[in-house]
């Protein structure tokens, strides 16, 4: 490793980060500045404005692919789909904070602003290529999350749930630390393509094992994967609807994009059983669990467990088909659940009073369109055709059967069946069962009218013209595993 | 007008004509008379157009017909591929001939969001026709899933009683059921690396798939179950008569008519056309199934106090009958398989309309509410008696080709399959005839029946095309089979061997 100084091309591969700081920054240093009714407004908009010029950031960045900084970030085919993916998810969460924000009557400033600054982090932790500078940037977009889960301060299960979220997520990140000492004890390094070469080389010392162990328990944590999944009811019923739109999305694409760095450009050994068990686990867990919920936020919660099980499913199979379906799925997963969370955040009400399947009924009939909208999104996290979630779990299988990983298949399956059931009983209440007591019809928002536009455009697209997105994310596969 | 040129997009126009209907009614006004109209237009142009296919088909020719295959998406390698060979054409105009009757049945008696109504019997429509049409796997399995919501929507919003149970348990049904044919067709796609599924077929039959013969039993399984529940063959059958009782007629109409040829297709197309050594080892056990299905159905509907539950059992029964033939692998069999797909289409359609007017007017499926109906409702109970009759299998109607036909290829495999299988029949006369009886003749014991109107024309209307055809079936099976023959023998050729050896003895 040569001291040199970087060049300015080097700063280009981290633009978008930069960006995305700077506004944050800009809106901290406005906050005090503007008087508070009108600050909603205008913080969010500069927040808006920044997401989007993260985007442009990122594809100008990509045509300067190649590391940077003594080779701790590459900017590759990858890092641009998870850069694209998170400042998108960014951007409609974003937009789908107004009218919530307006409505719980929160003090907005530094929400936004630490809205983008965990945005910088989970960007920079999918074009990292280092551990420690991965750890940097996961305790970034993580302090972020945890304020970000309790940000409706007044609620107790607020403050409960970014308590709750700190303290395991702390525990976790200690586990994965501890997993990047082991391994550079292992290895000799810390940088992924060098420990690949060592652990290429070489007999495969034990410590590397429980090295991709430790650190594969802290992202399990984050992606919330069975076995470490306890937390996520809890914060996710707490945490501000939008906020588990956005943390139960973008990290997790983050988390996942390390993981898949990690356990196939460093070939980690050992990692087929580890995750076998972790996926089937949180698959039947997640499912089972949301089974019985009442509370739509905690059915979503347990949804969401299952989805990182079925997400887990690509990681245990063979690089080249496994990685761009996960890529793939984190992809259309981000669609539904961030659009899923808008309806919720929507309908939630001042102190989040509407959040349970018993307030949705009749909704068929008094918002059709909001219905409508929510529906699409439940038919694709059941997984039917013509919605991104059905292509999403069939890539997942098909790269499985190709693995031979058929047990694991009929798990997978087997649960997609089950989770249609709880999904559906939300339809079945919208559409089939009258409202208990006369709702107001909420007139939807224009900026929330248009993070739903783009979540079911993206929903639907991924469903019928999936074509362009796994080919992008199967070229960028390719060059990631060379 | 050239028929050359109409032939490779015949199918598609076919298919998504309702689609494009239905999403034409979304941004129209909510005018119910102008939606009912407008559906009615958009279905029969449907069918008008479907009956293209007949017309035009080259019967004694073998294999699909209007082909389309263009490369969908690439990666996973799926094809836009459509076609028909005897057999499905005449499910396609089956189902685009039933569904202008469903918009007829349902003028009145859907009321309350009527819009929506008619937005999902188009769209069921749409993916109804396109299980039929697919001949790529993968959007088979599309289309296949695309039917479940639609319908549970039908059941779930229109229906009455324990609608929303009914929905779910049908739902969820088919949906655990379908996940098992997913995992066979993925496994498939993993070794074949195409959904298309002449490629597969062929792949299979010159052995090119590896392997194929430690998997070949359990993707026989997995296609089975799914198609299993659909049909539904004992002991899959307890979601349809809570489907039927609890749904709109128009949901009855179609879901006896065409969803559940969905599954004796899916048979006969997928089960015999990939898996034929499979489908042979495994006959025994699914025709015992079948006879028991037949015979069951058969006494369940002998007691059953509510009419449309009667119709519900009557259909698993009759159902019975085409598994029987298809799994017969007789020529004759499988023709009678599928003209009894055909034929129960048209007749417990048309039964299920008859029930259905009469709860409009009454509210009620009680066969011990009504009794001497014929003297109030003269016109009603006539036609109500050709539609049993036709559905009894009195020759000369559509019931009895079918029949006839599946227990002559019964008998060819194994004689006791076909003497159990006839019993069916003479049950099947047994209970309808019995209802018959009790709804029709006799005093009229509740008062209220003493004014119930007769026939509007509008029912009339919906009524006649579907006796006709009844008639037109039986007097002239001819017209259907020369085209059913020659696919038939298509399917049937893996299991030539088998056949000349039955027919030599």
């Amino acid at each position: 490793m040569t001291q040199t100084i970087p060049q300015s091309v080097e700063y280009v591969r981290i633009l978008p980060e930069i960006v995305l700081s700077l506004f944050g920054m800009a809106i901290m240093v406005l906050d005090p500045l503007v008087n508070e009714r009108s600050s909603q407004k205008l913080l969010g908009f500069i927040a808006l404005i920044g997401s989007v010029a993260a985007i442009a950031a990122t594809l100008y960045q990509s045509q300067f692919s190649g590391l940077g900084f003594w080779g701790v970030i590459k900017v590759d085919g990858f890092s641009t789909f998870f850069h694209v993916l998170i400042t998108a998810i960014t951007a409609v969460v974003i937009l789908s904070s107004f009218e919530y924000m307006q409505v719980q009557q929160i003090r907005a400033g530094e929400y936004y602003a630490l809205v983008l600054f965990g945005a910088v982090g989970m960007c920079l932790m999918s074009s990292a290529v280092e551990l420690v500078l991965i750890f940097i940037a996961l305790e970034i977009s993580s302090i972020s999350t945890y304020v970000l889960a309790g940000f409706r301060r007044r609620a107790a299960i607020s403050s409960e749930a970014s308590l709750k979220y700190f303290l395991l997520g702390s525990f976790a990140t200690a586990f994965f630390l501890y997993g990047v000492a082991l391994t550079f004890g292992a290895t000799g390094s810390t940088s992924i393509s060098l420990i690949a070469q060592a652990l290429r080389s070489g007999p495969i010392p034990v410590l590397a094992y429980a090295g991709i162990a430790f650190m594969f328990v802290g992202l399990g944590f984050k992606v919330a994967a069975a076995p470490f999944h306890v937390w996520t009811p809890d914060v996710y019923e707490g945490a501000p609807a939008p906020v588990v739109g956005f943390m139960s999305t973008a990290p997790k694409a983050a988390a996942f994009a390390v993981l898949l760095r990690v356990m196939f450009e460093a070939n980690a050994p050992g990692r087929l059983w580890l995750i076998w068990v972790a996926a089937a686990l949180s698959m039947t867990l997640g499912n089972v669990g949301a089974l019985v919920q009442q509370n739509v936020k905690r059915l979503l919660a347990y949804s969401s467990i299952a989805h990182a099980g079925y997400l887990l499913v690509a990681l245990a199979t063979l690089p080249n088909h496994g990685v761009p379906a996960a890529m793939f799925y984190t992809a259309s997963y981000a669609a539904m659940n961030v659009g899923a969370f808008a309806v919720v955040s929507h309908l939630a009400g001042a102190g989040e009073r509407y959040v349970t399947l018993d307030d949705y009924a009749g909704l068929g009939r008094r918002s059709p369109l909001v219905a409508a909208t929510l529906t699409i999104f439940l038919l694709s996290l059941i997984g039917i055709p013509m919605t991104g979630g059905f292509f999403a779990k069939f890539y997942v299988f098909s790269a499985a059967l190709q693995a031979n990983l058929v047990g694991l298949t009929i798990i997978g399956v087997l649960n997609s069946a089950v989770g249609a059931y709880y999904y559906l009983r939300i339809i079945v209440v919208m559409y089939m069962r009258e409202a208990r007591e006369e709702l107001p019809e909420i007139p939807v928002s224009p900026a929330l009218g248009a993070a739903l536009a783009i979540s079911v455009a993206a929903t639907l697209y991924l469903g019928l013209l999936p074509g362009r997105v796994l080919e992008y994310a199967s070229r960028s596969a390719a060059e990631l595993l060379h | 007008m050239n028929a050359g040129n109409w032939s490779p997009i015949i199918l598609t126009l076919v298919t998504f004509i309702p689609l494009a209907g239905a999403l034409l009614l979304v941004s129209l006004p909510r005018r119910d008379r102008d939606i009912r109209v407008f559906s009615l237009v958009v279905t029969l142009f449907t069918f008008a157009l479907s009956l293209h296919l007949p017309v035009h088909f080259h019967r004694a020719q073998a294999g699909f017909q209007y082909e389309l295959d263009r490369a969908w998406i690439p990666t996973p390698n799926i094809h836009y591929h459509m076609g028909v060979d005897g057999i499905s054409m005449w499910l396609v105009v089956l189902t685009t001939f039933l569904t202008p009757l469903c918009v007829l049945i349902s003028w009145k008696s859907i009321h309350e969001r009527v819009k929506e109504f008619f937005i999902i019997l188009l769209v069921l429509e749409t993916a109804l026709i396109g299980v039929f049409v697919a001949l790529d796997l993968f959007m088979f399995y599309f289309f296949w899933e695309a039917t479940l919501i639609p319908m549970a929507l039908l059941i779930g919003m229109y229906g009455h009683g324990r609608k929303v149970y009914a929905a779910v348990k049908f739902f969820m049904y088919t949906m655990i059921a379908s996940v098992f044919m997913l995992a066979a067709i993925l496994w498939l796609y993993a070794k074949v690396g195409t959904f298309d599924f002449v490629t597969i077929q062929n792949a299979i039959r010159s052995g090119q798939v590896e392997n194929f013969a430690s998997a070949a039993q359990w993707l026989f399984l997995g296609f089975f179950i799914a198609f299993a529940v659909k049909v539904p063959l004992f002991p899959f059958h307890t979601w349809l008569p809570d489907a039927h009782v609890e749904a709109p007629t128009a949901g009855s109409v179609l879901l006896a008519g065409v969803l559940l040829k969905m599954g004796t297709y899916g048979l006969l197309r997928f089960n015999l056309g990939l898996f034929p050594d499979q489908a042979r080892a495994n006959a025994w056990w699914v025709m015992i199934l079948a006879l028991i299905g037949i015979i069951y159905g058969a006494l369940v509907a002998l007691v059953q106090p509510n009419m449309k539950k009667l119709i519900a059992y009557s259909s698993i029964s009759h159902l019975g009958f085409v598994v029987l033939g298809i799994f017969s692998f007789t020529q004759a069999g499988l023709d009678g398989a599928t003209f009894v797909m055909l034929a129960h289409g048209v007749s417990t359609g048309a039964l299920f309309m008859l029930a259905g007017i009469l709860y409009e007017r009454r509210h009620t499926y009680e066969i011990s509410e009504f009794g001497g109906l014929a003297s109030s409702m003269p016109i009603y109970a006539s036609i109500f008696l050709f539609v049993v009759l036709a559905s009894v299998g009195l020759p000369l109607l559509n019931g009895f080709i079918g029949e006839f036909l599946v227990l002559s290829g019964a008998f060819q495999n194994r004689p006791i399959y076909g003497v159990l299988g006839v019993t069916g029949i003479i049950w099947s006369a047994g209970y309808l005839l019995w209802m018959y009886q009790r709804v029709f003749y006799g005093e009229i014991t509740h008062p209220v029946n003493e004014t119930l109107p007769d026939l509007d024309p509008r029912e009339r209307i919906a009524l006649l095309p579907a006796a006709a055809a009844a008639l037109v079936m039986g007097v002239a099976p001819l017209l259907w089979l020369n085209a059913i023959d020659p696919a038939v023998q298509t399917a049937l050729a893996p299991f030539a061997q088998l056949a000349s050896k039955v027919v030599g003895q």
